[in-house]
């Protein structure tokens, strides 16, 4: 179980890894972080790049900030630093929720947020949450930084919206406003701990303790992660009893063309989907109208 | 490629292929076999290292990522003969069975305790989740850990080297 022979490069600075990315395209190139998710497909042969770069070491990638508008979280950030983080327990809960469940603790030691969202593994757990949290990611490239909102980063299996010689930088995560409830539920692969189905909710509840507002993030059910875009809308203005949450989110897999592999079958992905969509949106009521 | 990782306190200088795993820099390269193989699929846990202080699978490590970082194994414990707290606790509380998931238990216990000295039933089982027993002894091992814990707080005290 060794990856293909590849040339080793040690870049100093996203501008150095960008310049890599360029020279090697056309041989095969691949960045490598934490490598948590890269190095299993390699040594199953599915990646086999001619060249890797090691940004691992890049000062200035790993560590989070919080601002009055939210947190700015480095790509090399791990998921261990994410899961014990007091600004993330504070300003993103959801985020140190996600992090908590990601593997177990040597995973959350190596595994970086940057890796995880640029590898756009259909069953990783974050994109499930940046997509309810509304998160924008900060991406790096020959002509300078954009960013990219998460709705429309993930398109499809494995595939994000990156050019191949741009570098995710950093993941920045909105406050949240208050009367806000987030919470995160997941199927573990018994096995690997990836998602075989999870789903997170941001609810924000009005004065009357009401719907203002609601996003639900889905993982795991398609071949890459979706809103619960019917389920939103059955939800938002409502009066949040239990049958409203139970015919909603018996809806959240509306417009998700369902996975039916060796893990579960298209029909049980379904109905995990419904149930963990009520699990996490009565879970977020409950917690913003805790606050 | 030319490598230098510091392992157990000691700079390892090695000429190897840059996609050597760090399990087997560490076994064939150095010849330190207490670090185990298992799964090598990042499951298992068997191949549990430190680095810089940090529970690792070396098995999903380049040795060359871990160049300039303080790796430990489990030689590294007890480098004069003398068992590691840690160690002492899992002897004790009979927290090996067949023993081949022992050493990456044990480092994933001396991981845990640097962050949360007095870990209950459930923050134990939670840190050492990535790693399996193959025979279950989960339950003694979950003991050793407390024991472990017992230990450090009365004072035994690590390899300097190992403090963070």
């Amino acid at each position: 179980m060794n990856p293909s022979p590849f040339t080793y490069h040690r870049a100093g600075s996203v501008g150095e890894a960008i310049d890599l990315l360029r020279e090697h395209e056309d041989a095969g190139v691949k960045l490598i972080a934490g490598g948590h998710s890269l190095l299993p497909v390699m040594k199953l042969r599915l990646a086999e790049p001619a060249h890797l770069i090691d940004i691992g070491g890049i000062a200035g990638l790993a560590g989070i900030s919080a601002g009055t508008d939210g947190l700015t979280i480095g790509a090399l950030t791990t998921h261990r630093a994410l899961e014990t983080d007091p600004a993330v327990a504070r300003h993103a809960p959801l985020l140190a929720e996600m992090a908590a469940k990601v593997g177990d603790r040597q995973v959350r030691a190596r595994g970086t947020i940057g890796g995880t969202v640029a590898h756009a593994d259909p069953t990783a757990d974050y994109p499930a949450g940046l997509l309810a949290l509304g998160a924008e990611m900060v991406v790096q490239g020959p002509d300078g930084e954009r960013t990219i909102p998460v709705a429309e980063f993930f398109v499809g299996f494995l595939t994000t919206a990156l050019s191949p010689d741009e570098v995710v930088t950093a993941v920045r995560v909105p406050a949240l406003p208050s009367l806000t409830g987030t919470s995160y539920q997941k199927l573990a692969n018994q096995a690997s701990g990836y998602a075989v189905v999870g789903v997170a909710a941001v609810v924000t509840l009005d004065a009357a303790g009401a719907c203002a507002d609601i996003r639900i993030g889905v993982t795991g059910a398609g071949d890459h992660a979706t809103r619960a875009a019917a389920a939103e809308d059955a939800l938002r203005g409502q009066s949040l009893t239990d049958e409203v949450i139970k015919a909603a989110t018996d809806r959240a897999d509306e417009g998700i063309d369902l996975l039916d592999d060796i893990h579960a079958s298209a029909d049980y992905r379904r109905r995990m989907v419904r149930g963990l969509a009520r699990r996490a949106v009565l879970a977020a009521v409950e917690r913003a109208g805790a606050k | 490629m030319t490598v230098d990782v510091p392992v157990n306190g000691t700079s390892r200088r090695e000429e190897i292929e840059p996609r050597m795993l760090l399990v087997h820099f560490l076994r064939e390269q150095i010849g330190l076999t207490g670090t185990h193989i298992g799964c090598q699929t990042g499951q298992c846990g068997a191949c549990t290292v430190l680095i810089d202080g940090e529970a690792v699978k070396s098995c999903m490590v380049l040795a060359a990522q871990a160049e300039g970082h303080e790796v430990t194994t489990i030689e590294g414990l007890a480098p004069a003969g003398t068992l590691h707290p840690v160690q002492q606790a899992f002897w004790e509380e009979h927290g090996a069975q067949c023993g081949y998931c022992t050493p990456a238990m044990v480092l994933s216990t001396v991981a845990l305790l640097a962050d949360d000295p007095d870990p209950d039933e459930h923050a134990i089982r939670h840190a050492l989740d990535g790693n399996i027993c193959r025979c279950t002894g989960y339950h003694n091992i979950v003991l050793s850990v407390r024991a472990a814990a017992q230990k450090v707080a009365a004072g035994a005290v690590p390899e300097p080297f190992l403090q963070r």
